[in-house]
This record gives structure tokens, C-alpha cells and sequence, in this order.
């Protein structure tokens, strides 16, 4: 019996084949997704903000691209799952608010995306699939038997990557 | 380590003080602008980590519009306004002089007339706030985002995200009771920004 791991904002955690990682409501957050074929161990990290370095203190790990992914590759790796195969998919990164001032908050899930792809490309993991940008957000599940990425939405319906 | 758990009880008190009658004046704002007697709870001042943000707030799925002020100034602040969609529509209906209950879908129209309540709101609450620290705040024009919970919530706490691991939002429960309108009104400083309110009302340990 597959069990449903729910991941709060700024947190991660990785799973065993049949369980599903889950995250709701992200919104300029983004959800990125790590698996590992062969042995079908899986990891979620819920990401706020793009890069550690930009703030003041880094304390939780699992808050920004470039340190959280890191870490979530570590714990896959203490799980059994292989570096070299890990593969991703994200979603998320979305502008929820307009706003004409061109406050640089309104731009952060782009940012966020784009922190993403490049500590991605860094750790030399290879993106699959992604759902980023948009105005609208979303709830993800990712089933470490499939590697498939299941996204809700309120507007915009349901869709698989 | 957050700088918010370091809050001293007298820190708090000033905080939910504030809190209290800005809004109070949100509130009275609200209820001219409705006609309707609208009650509200004493402020709650919520200091909780990002994980567990969105249960404090029942749960990240629910579908909600979100209000969303920023202001500019010494101390910049955001001002969210959080209504379940059942009562934004129950607003509509009341601003736009319908029979309660018409609304369904919000169109272009409707969402502006929620952006205004905004404006009138988080004004009478910035005014308070701007009287008691002597400090400005100068409030954007309110977006707005009918989704998630947890969606909005995510995005305005992305900017407090810098700061530390915890958000502190200082919450106010608004109810319309006959209309069975609720709603929770939050105020986010910004980083330094909590520090500079703090000092002008002389409460800085």
C-alpha cells in the first residue's frame, strides 16, 4: 500500500517505491523532483527561494535551490539511489500577483525556475519534464513507481509530465 | 535562527496592540464601505516556521482570494487580505447591490471592486500604524489572486523567506455574521522593517 508523504514549504524528503511524495499549493515556490529509475527511490523538495547566498543567514537548507537539490541528492544517495541516474521534473514558479511597480518579489518564481535548471545543470541532472510560470498554482504528487509527476490546479485543470 | 523568536513579551504586546486598532480602523472602513456591522477578533500574532505555514491556515488546497498590498517607505510592510471564496462572492453581491447569493464566477469588474475593498482596508490600517510610529508607509495599488491558498500564501512569504525560517504574521479575523462573511487579515514586515517599527514605538528589548 503506496503511503502519501506530504512536504510543507521549505522542507524535502525522499521516498521507497510504491510511496508518493506530495506538495500543495505551490505558488512561486517550485516543486523539484529527482528519481531514480532502477531503484525507484524518489525526492521532493518544496524551494522558496532561488540562491543561499542572497540571504542573510541560510539556516534550513531545503529553502533554496542551490542547497536544498544538493541535499536531496545526498539523501537519495543514503537511500541507495545512483547520482548518475537521477533524472528531474519541476513545476511551480508561477506569478500569482501582477503588479505595475516592478517589485522584484513579483518575479521570484521565475527566479526560482531559473535557479532550478541551473543547479540542475550544475549537478549534471538531467530535466525530464517541467510545468513552470503561469498565474495560477498548483499541487504536485510524484509516484516513485512511475516517476510520474500528477499537477492540480484550480483554473487550468490536471496534467501529467 | 530566527530574529522573530527573540520577540520579548513587551515587543508582542506592542505588536498586537497595534495590530488591534489598525484593524479596528480596517474594520470600521469595511463596515461603511458595506453598510453591514463587521466584527473582528483580537489580534493574533502567529510566529510558525514555513513548514507549517499553510495547515496554520487551513490547509494549502482551499480556494481563496488573496489581497495583496506592498508598501514602500522607512519600514515596508505587506498587507495580505485572505477571503475563502464563498465570502468574496458574498462581498461582491453586497458591493455590486445584488440579491446575495448572484455571484458566481468574478469577472473583471468584480475583482476590482475586491482590490478597492483592499485599498480602503489596508489604508485605515496603515494610517493607524503610520500614527502610532511616527513612520510611512506609502501602500501599491492591491493585486489580487483568486487560487490556493497555499499559492498565495508561498509567493508573500517568499520576501519574509530571506529573513529567516519562520513567518511572523499578525492576524485579524473580520466577520460579517448575518452575511457569513469571514475573513483573516495579515501584516508581514519586511526584513529591518520589524526592527524599525519596534524602535519608534519604543520597544527595542
Amino acid at each position: 500500500m503506496a503511503k502519501i508523504i506530504k512536504i510543507g514549504m521549505a522542507d524535502l524528503n525522499v521516498a521507497n517505491c510504491p510511496d508518493i511524495l506530495q506538495t500543495a499549493g505551490l505558488g512561486s515556490c517550485v516543486g523539484v523532483c529527482l528519481w531514480d529509475s532502477i531503484t525507484k527511490i524518489g525526492g521532493l523538495a518544496h524551494i522558496m527561494l532561488p540562491y543561499s547566498t542572497q540571504a542573510r543567514s541560510v539556516g534550513n537548507e531545503a529553502k533554496f535551490a542551490d542547497t536544498a537539490i544538493p541535499l536531496l541528492v545526498k539523501q537519495m544517495e543514503n537511500l541507495g539511489a545512483l547520482r548518475q541516474r537521477l533524472v528531474a521534473k519541476i513545476a511551480g514558479g508561477a506569478q500569482m500577483f501582477s503588479f505595475y511597480s516592478g517589485n522584484d518579489i513579483m518575479r521570484i518564481g521565475e527566479r526560482n525556475a531559473e535557479a532550478v535548471k541551473e543547479t540542475l545543470a550544475k549537478l549534471k541532472i538531467k530535466l525530464l519534464a517541467e510545468d513552470v510560470g503561469g498565474n495560477y498554482g498548483r499541487t504536485i504528487e510524484f509516484y516513485t513507481e512511475t516517476g510520474k509527476l500528477y499537477i492540480r490546479t484550480i483554473n487550468v485543470g490536471e496534467k501529467i509530465i | 535562527m530566527s530574529a522573530f523568536l527573540e520577540l520579548t513579551e513587551s515587543q508582542l504586546d506592542a505588536l498586537r496592540e497595534i495590530g488591534t486598532i489598525g484593524a479596528g480602523n480596517g474594520a470600521t472602513a469595511l463596515s461603511v464601505m458595506m453598510g453591514k456591522r463587521i466584527h473582528m477578533t483580537v489580534p493574533e500574532i502567529k510566529i510558525i516556521p514555513f513548514t507549517e505555514v499553510t495547515e496554520a491556515l487551513g490547509g494549502a488546497e482551499q480556494v481563496v482570494a488573496g489581497l495583496f498590498t506592498t508598501t514602500t517607505g522607512e519600514a515596508p510592510c505587506n498587507i495580505l487580505f485572505v477571503l475563502p471564496i464563498e465570502s468574496a462572492r458574498v462581498l461582491v453581491d453586497i458591493l455590486m447591490g445584488r440579491p446575495l447569493g448572484t455571484t458566481a464566477e468574478l469577472d473583471a469588474l468584480d475583482k476590482s471592486a475586491l482590490a478597492e475593498v483592499a485599498n480602503v482596508v489596508s489604508g485605515a490600517y496603515l494610517n493607524s500604524l503610520s500614527g502610532f510610529t511616527k513612520l510611512d508607509f506609502i501602500p501599491s495599488v492591491p493585486a489580487i489572486a483568486i487560487d490556493m491558498a497555499g499559492a498565495i500564501l508561498d509567493t508573500v512569504l517568499a520576501q519574509a523567506g530571506t529573513i529567516g525560517d519562520h513567518a511572523l504574521l499578525l492576524e485579524t479575523e473580520f466577520s460579517a455574521i448575518k452575511e457569513k462573511i469571514t475573513g483573516q487579515f495579515f501584516l508581514l514586515p519586511e526584513q529591518g522593517s520589524l526592527e524599525k517599527i519596534l524602535e519608534s514605538l519604543g520597544v527595542t528589548g
